[in-house]
């Protein structure tokens, strides 16, 4: 295997995944959510609060405060602290900050956290204050929301490639059958694929079921060092690779692929693993045509390939390329920025083999990927883990 | 294929009216470049001074080569349409009314991409032509035509609520009777207003033109004498809910400035006639507007100011009355920022000296009547805000820009 | 003697004397005179409402006022024109106020001029007049009744396109109604006491020339002549007292015994 010259994530571990149920609608704050996750993190770890060194937090709706507050908040002292706002990218980049911190000594046991409510206007206020560039030249034309600019993508992207509705229907019909193993998914019902060709439009070719439903929630996890891990006798989890990468490509007049086509080749050249050898895939799934270009970008089939690629492979837990095996946002529902962490939370497990329900048979090594911020008219941040268990 | 506008029927008054909504409002301080030429008509990006890129959407550094040298110039209108989407539900208030909108993104041939509102005949694919308009929130967005003229193409009801279009509107024109205002009717006729109302001050006295005036079918002599407030108040409790359109075509020139003459009841007479006239309006037609910005195809649209170009800059042999012009520029600014919300443009057409008998001896080039009521009608077929007609205002305009000290002195001779 | 006055007040509440309003009501959309444009012009009536038992005012309702001295039913003093700027107490601050009390001699010429706009009361016709009711006594008012009063605006302003059409006194009747029979004033329905087109006599305009020359005054845009007999009406016209005015609006009223 040829390596890599990014520095291994040796002798640092993840623990404790961690998931708030979620909820459609909640009175509560963000920093509630938060609170809920960072007990069941003491809980679940068995540790104190104040053996927390090291915080990362991520949400949309924790509206005056960031990391800072949140410390006196919940009684944190910490010597490591960051608030990550990357969206859909937080997850990847808080384990990528979080783990470097920990092989340096910064700091020992990292609280990585990303909670939010949802309030019958949080979606409206989140909207409003988003980016500058979505303020000047995107809601004036009527979106109020990123349906509209991943229309574009999407419709660029089938014409261009050849995608259809069937295509991305077949996507969203998997992990809606994923997802009735998942307790904690949102959606309960199943869903064909006539039910998601005859949904109603929201923005062409957008339709219902391509779109997250926003809801409250929280997903959250531990990062230490190995050896600590082992004498608290908690299952760990190794980081093989990551990549991170923001405002990739910017020359492509339409957004066609993400930040990790340029760093696909270090990321599985750093797990030292192939693509093929990975047990289970959880892509970023805001909609999903993006998960379709995840199978291109993460070296699963090559760009352009995408619709091939699903039409040829069964996306389902028991299938040949298990896929958002919780149910992925799609299902489950968008808890905001627990969102980015929904399919790293759930790759934890699977590696762990505490999925349960929705567990892929032997799964050992697997892959969860990042992606957000629509600013404008493309994804700006992406970025992709390889996880395994720690032996 | 635009299907052609239906002339409204008449208002079910048993209905309850749809009050106006705004399309998002908030923009950065760069962006409002596009204002202003979303508001004189002209379509122009960011060029950075350093290497040349178009940047869009507006911004603070060159993505290119991070210069901060990054001012707005004229560009290509060119582009090619790369994608579009037909919002079937938008979350905003204001879109949501008006579903299913249509929106795409446009590849500039200077460069950048830009998302942007779409006439219903632009096709992915083909060649678009691009202007900046100001939408109902009174900012600037970006528009898609198609290249080539197609049938119908201005009654696009996308285009028509970035327009104040007088087809099939009712107007009031302030003044029939002066040359302008007389131009005024027959060009908004022409332009298919349903009916113009003309005000008329001092019916007692004769005028040049008015038997052809009184003998024009769908237009209705109304008494209204600007510097009466009753007289508006009245007129506005008959027709004010009609009034789709108002131009405010009240003259009152004299030459004159401050040491040439004496006493102020001249000056009195151009603040009673152009000042208090324009307030006077204003109070009573404004609010009825202000309601009805978003009344149905034949909503309330537009409010247009006639004003010389020399409010802007005194012209001394003029000087009170570019005063008296300068008072109603600044106040038209008042009002355009309290219709704003209501989708009503305020409307500034600037005009040098009128080819009339007030201007008599001052020397060509001057604007015709006529030239300034197709500037009018032109103004509010292309959603403009800001116009300068002819020569001499185009001229003056230019010179303000570059050095208004330079102006002053060259005015006062 | 003593008792006239409470004689007279008595009248007027049991209607023995009638009071005739000799007065248009004083509105902004009233005609008023039109010079060359080039000329300061008179200002038209402007009405501002302060305020209407609102906001502005809760339980009062005023109004500002705008109007040139010479605006509506008005006066003008001999120090209106040129030929009186030099008298002595010719401002309608300074004028006797005994002056405001006076008769009337009332000359129906509704006739003449309902076929001529431009008819110009002339000696031979004031003659005729005082054959049939006696020579017109010193200090009264010669009203010229033309029935003008009664048209509406477009024909009461006449303006054609070489100015205003309306009837006059002529250059000698002027003269000498002041100088042979010492009027106090001369008042007419139209808009001015000259004819429209007197800027052609010569003098031009002699109702202000020779009437503010000799210190007497002028009344115009009077209305109800027609309720008045030729003689016997007693005219109360009390200007406003304006610093150094040169005439005002005011309420005209006619004291005419109830026959």
């Amino acid at each position: 295997m040829p390596n890599s010259v990014r520095t291994p994530y040796d002798r640092v571990v993840l623990v404790a995944p961690v998931t708030i149920p979620y909820v459609r609608y909640s009175i509560e704050s963000a920093q509630w959510w938060v609170g809920r996750a960072l007990k069941a993190l003491v809980d679940s770890a068995g540790i104190a609060p104040r053996d927390i060194d090291g915080f990362c937090v991520s949400s949309f709706t924790m509206g005056n405060d960031s990391g800072i507050g949140l410390t006196q908040h919940f009684g944190l002292c910490v010597r490591w602290l960051d608030t990550i706002p990357l969206g859909g990218a937080s997850a990847i980049a808080a384990v990528r900050r979080a783990a470097r911190a920990v092989q340096a000594g910064d700091a020992d046991i990292v609280a990585c956290v990303a909670g939010d409510t949802n309030h019958v206007d949080s979606f409206r206020h989140t909207l409003e204050n988003f980016s500058r560039f979505n303020q000047d030249a995107v809601y004036p034309y009527g979106a109020g929301g990123a349906n509209s600019s991943f229309a574009l993508i999407a419709r660029n992207y089938m014409r261009t490639f050849g995608a259809t509705r069937e295509d991305f229907g077949k996507i969203a019909v998997a992990q809606r059958a994923n997802a009735l193993r998942n307790p904690n998914a949102l959606m309960k019902a199943p869903l064909t694929l006539d039910q998601y060709m005859a949904a109603r439009p929201i923005s062409d070719p957008i339709h219902l079921f391509d779109c997250v439903m926003p809801c409250a929630g929280a997903e959250a996890f531990l990062i230490m060092r190995e050896d600590m891990a082992a004498s608290l006798k908690l299952p760990a989890v190794r980081i093989l690779a990551t990549i991170e990468r923001h405002n990739a490509f910017g020359s492509d007049p339409v957004q066609v692929r993400g930040g990790w086509a340029m760093d696909v080749d270090e990321l599985y050249a750093m797990a030292g693993v192939k693509p093929d050898a990975l047990d289970f895939v959880q892509t970023y799934d805001d909609y999903p045509v993006i998960s379709m270009m995840q199978f291109e970008d993460l070296g699963f089939c090559k760009k352009g390939e995408g619709p091939d690629f699903v039409r040829q492979h069964d996306l389902t837990i028991d299938g040949d390329f298990p896929h958002n095996t919780s149910g992925g946002q799609l299902s489950v529902g968008q808890a905001g920025a627990g969102g980015a962490y929904l399919g790293l939370v759930e790759a934890m497990r699977q590696v762990l083999g505490t999925a349960g329900p929705t567990q892929v048979t032997d799964a050992r090594v697997g892959l969860a990927s990042g992606f957000g911020m629509i600013n404008y008219d493309r994804g700006l941040a992406s970025g992709a883990a390889i996880l395994a268990r720690a032996s | 294929m635009i299907e052609p506008l239906k002339r409204p029927r008449r208002k079910n008054p048993l209905l309850r009216t749809r009050l106006p909504t705004s399309p998002p409002r908030a923009r950065s301080r760069a962006s409002h470049g596009f204002t202003l030429a979303a508001a004189e008509g002209r379509f122009m990006l960011q060029r950075c001074g350093a290497c040349g890129t178009f940047a869009y959407p507006a911004r603070d550094a060159c993505p290119s080569c991070l210069s901060a040298d990054l001012a707005f110039v004229d560009a290509s209108r060119k582009g090619t349409l790369l994608s579009e989407t037909t919002m079937r539900i938008p979350a905003d208030v204001h879109f949501r009314e008006r579903a299913p909108w249509r929106a795409g993104l446009v590849a500039l041939e200077c460069g950048p991409t830009m998302v942007a509102h779409l006439h219903a005949d632009c096709q992915e694919g083909q060649p678009v032509t691009m202007s900046l308009q100001l939408d109902k929130s009174g900012q600037a967005i970006a528009f898609a035509h198609p290249e080539r003229e197609t049938p119908n193409m201005t009654d696009d009801k996308q285009w028509r609520e970035m327009t104040a279009d007088p087809k099939f509107r009712r107007v009031l024109v302030t003044n029939g009777r002066s040359a302008v205002g007389q131009e005024m009717v027959s060009a908004l006729k022409a332009a298919g207003a349903s009916i113009v109302f003309v005000g008329l001050a001092e019916p007692w006295k004769p005028f040049h033109g008015e038997e052809a005036l009184r003998a024009l079918e769908g237009v209705q002599i109304v008494p209204l004498d600007v510097g009466d407030e009753k007289s508006c108040t009245d007129l506005a409790a008959d027709i004010g809910g009609k009034v789709d359109i108002l131009v405010n075509t009240s003259e009152h020139i004299r030459a004159g400035g401050l040491l040439d003459r004496r006493g102020t009841s001249t000056v009195r007479d151009e603040i009673d006639q152009s000042y208090l006239g324009f307030v006077h309006l204003a109070q009573a037609f404004g609010p009825a507007m202000r309601f009805r910005g978003a009344d149905g195809v034949n909503s309330a649209a537009a409010w247009v100011n006639i004003l010389s170009v020399y409010a802007l800059a005194n012209w001394p042999a003029f000087g009170a009355y570019s005063a008296s012009q300068a008072a109603c520029l600044s106040m038209s600014h008042c009002l355009r920022a309290e219709l704003r919300p209501s989708g009503v443009k305020v409307v500034n057409v600037f005009t040098g000296p009128l080819d009339t008998e007030w201007f008599q001896t001052v020397p060509p080039p001057k604007v015709a009547p006529r030239a300034v009521a197709s500037a009018v009608v032109s103004a509010l077929k292309r959603g403009l805000e800001d116009v300068f007609v002819g020569d001499v205002a185009e001229d003056i305009r230019q010179r303000l820009a570059a050095n208004p000290k330079a102006l002053e002195r060259e005015l006062g001779g | 003697m003593s008792n006239t006055l409470l004689d007279f007040a008595a009248a007027i509440g049991s209607g023995a004397v009638r009071v005739v309003d000799l007065t248009f009501t004083l509105s902004p959309d009233f005609p008023v005179i039109v010079l060359p444009p080039e000329f300061g012009q008179a200002a038209p009536v402007r009405i501002q409402q302060i305020s209407r038992y609102d906001d502005a005012g809760p339980a009062w309702y005023w109004n500002n006022l705008t109007f040139g001295e010479h605006t509506g039913t008005h006066f003008d003093a001999p120090i209106h024109w040129y030929t009186g700027k030099d008298l002595p107490n010719n401002s309608v601050d300074t004028l006797p106020v005994r002056d405001m009390i006076a008769p009337a001699c009332v000359i129906d010429c509704s006739a003449q001029a309902a076929q001529d706009p431009d008819f110009l009361l002339t000696i031979p016709i004031v003659e005729a007049w005082e054959k049939q009711h006696g020579r017109i006594p010193e200090r009264n008012w010669v009203l010229l009744r033309t029935d003008w009063s009664k048209r509406g605006w477009r024909d009461y302003a006449n303006l054609k396109d070489d100015g205003a059409h309306t009837p006059g006194p002529d250059v000698a009747v002027m003269r000498w109604l002041v100088k042979e029979r010492g009027v106090i004033g001369f008042g007419t329905e139209t808009i001015g006491t000259d004819a429209g087109q007197a800027g052609h006599l010569d003098p031009p305009y002699p109702a202000h020339h020779f009437l503010h020359g000799g210190g007497r005054y002028g009344l115009q845009c009077l209305c109800n002549l027609d309720q008045l007999p030729p003689t016997g009406a007693v005219i109360v016209a009390a200007p406003l007292k304006i610093e150094h005015g040169s005439g005002s609006p005011l309420r005209v009223l006619a004291l005419v015994p109830n026959s």
